[in-house]
């Protein structure tokens, strides 16, 4: 999209030479740096240089007053204490378990349920103001609290709430299950609640980009519905799938919020390990913690990244 | 493909999304019709009568939490957010419709700070803010000047958690941009051109009518995600808290349908914002095709 505005400079015929033509470039260019700057300057400021500090702030060491200004591994150390022992994992090898377990149910849920949901608006909704309004339905809740959404759990799945009264009031159990809030189950039910939207925009998105001919063609070879399914539309609306992948899979990985309130603060995740050491001013040792979990992250997704180029998707 | 009779998998997926659906209003709509339990009632149905009872509660003040002074914060917040969020994501636009040294580090950054985890974000907002405290006491001892004593710490709402809330709300600003200047015709501006307007005559009259409606979008982002955020502020953010933090807080203390009822009013609140965002959005677009412009 950089070059849109180039052809349209080539062809301006009010432009009377070339030397004006280069010092009108130039004049351009010179303010597409001013407009980026302050985009820029805040990236800068509240993202490179506190991701610098904290792969710094890593290698210091501290006591329980201060953070001490030195080169020490030991926060490293600290973090994969004792994990060469399979036979029973350190605490960080666990709660990356734990929370690569959520990652991998989340996935696999929000994955089919966003497809569905974005294949039935793009392709069987026919008026293009009814797909609108069906799109703005499934997006209206992002835009609204998360943790009320989490809280709006609770009459349904409590001990006494209405899934545990509706299966007694059925004669399909006698007592009340346990577990239905604050457990796994929950914190998994949760993250698809919140986080599938962001599976169903990307996939939507790429496919309406793809071409009905395609799918005419495909239907006049003589392809049966499944068949244009898996072979036209889910071959195309893969770039879709990937990004929708990464938000989830990133989202999930760094989690304290959700594992925190639907887990009843009973269950650990890789976030939370880091919020208590901050909160506790073990500010290297959460640092340390902190790199870690983004290298994890990042080996996920570059993979993934790999595989398109986003900018073509927009 | 449009004139042909409707499959008989539109049926099932026409269920389908109506699950999808219920499933994603359904627990909403409870805690709606729960806030107003009578004041007997508990957290969870049967109903115990039907009142405003909570409401009230709610309005006196939720224990020692100065919760209407979070909401009042988060509201600011939310509003100097949505500002520079429209501001720096559309110019950040024009830019990038422009050749420069550094867009594809620029890009590539912006994507970056949408899916770096926001722990990772907010922790490293919060040291810099704890390290820039410790290097202005260190200045104070050394130089002793009185102005720079005591300053206590700069981490605060419009320092830290504004920053770590704009690591948020710019991707997506940049990106929508992205996606509307795709589709902008700048033969618009070619035209304006000619016509002898200048370049902030023609960003004034030309490329703001057209693209107001997806500014409005921008706005919307920039309101409601900063409004709800919660995992990048939670380190960066001074002793006042912003409401989503005060709302966590009280998910282990609050035990009364009283948090129902404020779920129900910030949820009524986030969605006059969308109403409005929406209804703004239409009404440019109405004007744009009454005035002649082709929608942008």
């Amino acid at each position: 999209m950089t070059d849109a505005a180039l052809p349209a400079l080539a062809d301006d015929p009010a432009a009377p030479a070339a030397a004006s033509l280069a010092a009108k470039t130039r004049r351009r260019r010179a303010l597409a740096y001013v407009q980026a700057a302050p985009m820029a300057l805040v990236f800068a400021a509240f993202f490179l240089v506190p991701l610098l500090l904290t792969l710094v702030v890593s290698f210091w060491e501290y006591n329980e007053y201060e953070i001490i200004p030195s080169f020490t591994a030991q926060n490293y150390l600290d973090v994969f204490d004792g994990c060469l022992n399979v036979a029973d994992p350190c605490t960080t090898v666990r709660t990356y378990l734990s929370t690569l377990k959520f990652c991998a149910l989340t996935w696999a849920i929000t994955l089919p349920v966003g497809f569905t949901v974005a294949y039935f608006v793009a392709f069987h909704v026919r008026s293009a103001t009814v797909q609108m309004a069906l799109f703005l339905v499934c997006t209206i809740p992002f835009w609204t609290s998360n943790v009320i959404r989490m809280i709006s759990w609770i009459p349904l799945l409590g001990r006494n709430g209405l899934v545990n009264g509706s299966l007694i009031g059925l004669g399909l159990i006698d007592r009340p299950i346990e577990g239905l809030l604050y457990s796994d189950f929950s914190v998994v039910l949760a993250f698809v609640h919140l986080d599938t939207v962001f599976m169903i925009v990307p996939i939507f998105n790429s496919m309406a980009r793809i071409d009905r001919s395609l799918i005419e063609a495909a239907h006049d070879a003589g392809a049966s519905g499944w068949q244009i399914l898996w072979h036209v539309v889910v071959p195309l609306t893969k770039p879709g799938i990937a990004i929708g992948s990464i938000f989830v899979i990133t989202l999930v990985m760094g989690d304290f919020v959700t594992v925190g309130v639907m887990g009843g603060q009973q269950i650990a995740s890789v976030g939370k390990v880091i919020q208590v050491q901050m909160s506790a001013l073990q500010l290297p040792a959460a640092a340390a913690n902190a790199v870690v979990l983004l290298g994890a992250v990042m080996l996920m997704i570059v993979a993934m990244t790999r595989l398109i180029d986003l900018r073509k998707e927009l | 493909m449009r004139d042909r009779p409707r499959s008989p998998a539109f049926h099932a997926l026409a269920a389908f999304f109506a699950l999808f659906v219920a499933f994603l209003y359904g627990p909403t709509l409870t805690i709606l019709v729960l806030s107003f339990q009578g004041p007997q009632g508990g957290l969870t149905f049967p109903m115990n009568g039907v009142s405003t009872h909570w409401f009230g509660k709610l309005w006196a003040g939720v224990g020692i939490v100065d919760i209407w002074g979070a909401l009042w914060r988060s509201l600011r917040l939310g509003l100097v957010v949505m500002g520079l969020t429209v501001g720096i994501a559309f110019f950040a636009g024009l830019a990038f419709r422009k050749r420069f040294a550094g867009e594809g580090a620029l890009f590539t950054v912006a994507v970056a700070s949408l899916i770096v985890p926001s722990i990772v974000v907010s922790l490293g907002i919060g040291l810099e803010f704890r390290l820039l405290d410790d290097a202005v006491n260190g200045l104070a001892a050394a130089t002793g000047w009185g102005w720079m004593q005591d300053h206590g710490t700069l981490m605060g709402l419009y320092t830290s958690a504004l920053g770590a809330h704009l690591t948020w709300t710019l991707p997506f600003g940049l990106l929508i941009m992205f996606a509307v200047f795709n589709r902008f015709d700048p033969a618009y501006e070619e035209a304006g051109r000619d016509l002898g307007a200048t370049g902030p005559q023609i960003l004034r009259h030309v490329v703001v009518p057209i693209l107001g409606p997806s500014l409005v979008g921008v706005a919307l982002f920039g309101f409601t995600l900063s409004f709800d955020e919660l995992a990048r502020t939670s380190q960066a953010i001074g002793g006042r808290n912003t409401l989503p933090l005060e709302l966590q807080g009280l998910t282990t203390t609050v035990t009364t349908p009283e948090i129902y009822a404020l779920g129900t009013l910030t949820t009524a609140m986030s969605l006059a914002v969308i109403a409005t965002a929406l209804a703004a959005s239409l009404f440019l677009q109405r004007r744009k095709m009454k005035r002649g412009l082709r929608p942008g």
